[in-house]
């Protein structure tokens, strides 16, 4: 059973999962860029992986070669999930 | 890290896909036994593993149609666990000189040997980075380094699926992933029946190979102490291209 999109729970989600791949909780921001949490693409494949598991919003290659920052990916979530 | 997990083997009806199949679950992996039409043969297989203490199932799927990919790893999953082990042997030969192999024979075996293999391994991958750990191993063949008259599609696909598992293998490498392909020369099953004899004085080993000697192979590149073997090809000719 997906889980509610909204901004909070998204953040939240996507803010675990880059811990999960190495980034620093206290770096996590939505200003932060994934340059500066030292995510490169394949954590964000693993990201998108996560978000499809916990939502059931998909996000192709297309969509994850633009984000830069934190925010770009949670507001693609929520555009994407309502 | 979770090597835990079993192992999916395309084409395992028969041939070196079914010898594979049977040296996997020797190890104790279960064994999802892909076929596409052979459904008899793949009975047979999963008799053979289960008759000897191992676990298997057998499942057909056209792996040229991702949507049957996405069954085939949903079947796996729901019959055996996670997939840690992804085996792309299934292949088909459709012969000629170039200027012969008509459009149908060149896709075919461009979709079957090439393109299949893309979307088991992309499906495969997906759990498999999570968990930090994954086998790939590709059946590819010497035809696909060095040159063999009358088989530019083969030659084609296998030449394709040796780059495709180095540039995986490095994208994954990080995750505990390996991706590999066994080279296979002349090697006794049905893909080779009709090849003629005069081929063996051109092997150093004087002999074809057998289907359970390219098994071997593929067993130590799934195996959890090959950690540290990523991106290669592990030829097994008797010597013929060397």
């Amino acid at each position: 059973m997906p889980t509610q999109v909204t901004s909070d729970t998204v953040e939240k989600v996507i803010s675990d999962g880059l811990v999960e791949v190495g980034a620093e909780r206290e770096a996590i921001s939505r200003s932060a860029t994934f340059e500066d949490l030292d995510v490169d693409s394949l954590d964000l494949v693993e990201i998108a992986q996560i978000v499809e598991d916990e939502f059931g919003v998909e996000l192709d290659g297309d969509a994850v070669k633009d984000v830069k920052t934190v925010g770009d990916v949670v507001d693609l979530v929520v555009a994407r999930g309502s | 890290m979770s090597a835990d997990g079993c192992a999916i083997v395309t084409g395992a009806a028969r041939g070196i896909g079914a010898a594979t199949a049977a040296a996997l679950a020797s190890e104790g992996r279960p064994v999802l036994i892909n076929y596409r039409s052979d459904g008899d043969g793949a009975a047979a297989v999963v008799e053979r593993i289960e008759a000897s203490g191992g676990r298997a199932h057998a499942y057909a799927a056209d792996i040229t149609d991702p949507d049957q990919v996405d069954g085939l790893f949903a079947a796996a999953e729901a019959e055996l666990g996670p997939v840690a082990v992804l085996v792309n042997n299934a292949g088909m030969r459709a012969d000629g000189l170039a200027p012969q192999i008509g459009r149908d024979d060149w896709s075919a075996v461009i979709d079957t040997n090439l393109s299949a293999a893309f979307h088991t391994t992309r499906r495969a991958l997906r759990p498999m980075l999570r968990a930090r750990f994954g086998r790939i191993v590709n059946i590819a063949s010497i035809v696909g380094i060095r040159a063999n008259a009358g088989q530019a599609n083969y030659a084609a696909a296998k030449a394709g699926l040796v780059g495709m598992t180095k540039t995986i293998a490095v994208e994954v490498a990080r995750r505990g992933i390996t991706v590999n392909a066994v080279a296979p020369g002349l090697v006794e099953t049905r893909l080779t029946e009709g090849i003629g004899n005069g081929l063996v004085d051109a092997i150093p080993a004087r002999r074809v190979g057998t289907a359970e000697e390219v098994a071997a192979c593929v067993r130590f590149l799934a195996s959890e102490e090959a950690a540290y073997v990523t991106g290669t090809v592990l030829t097994v000719d008797g010597g013929l291209s060397a």
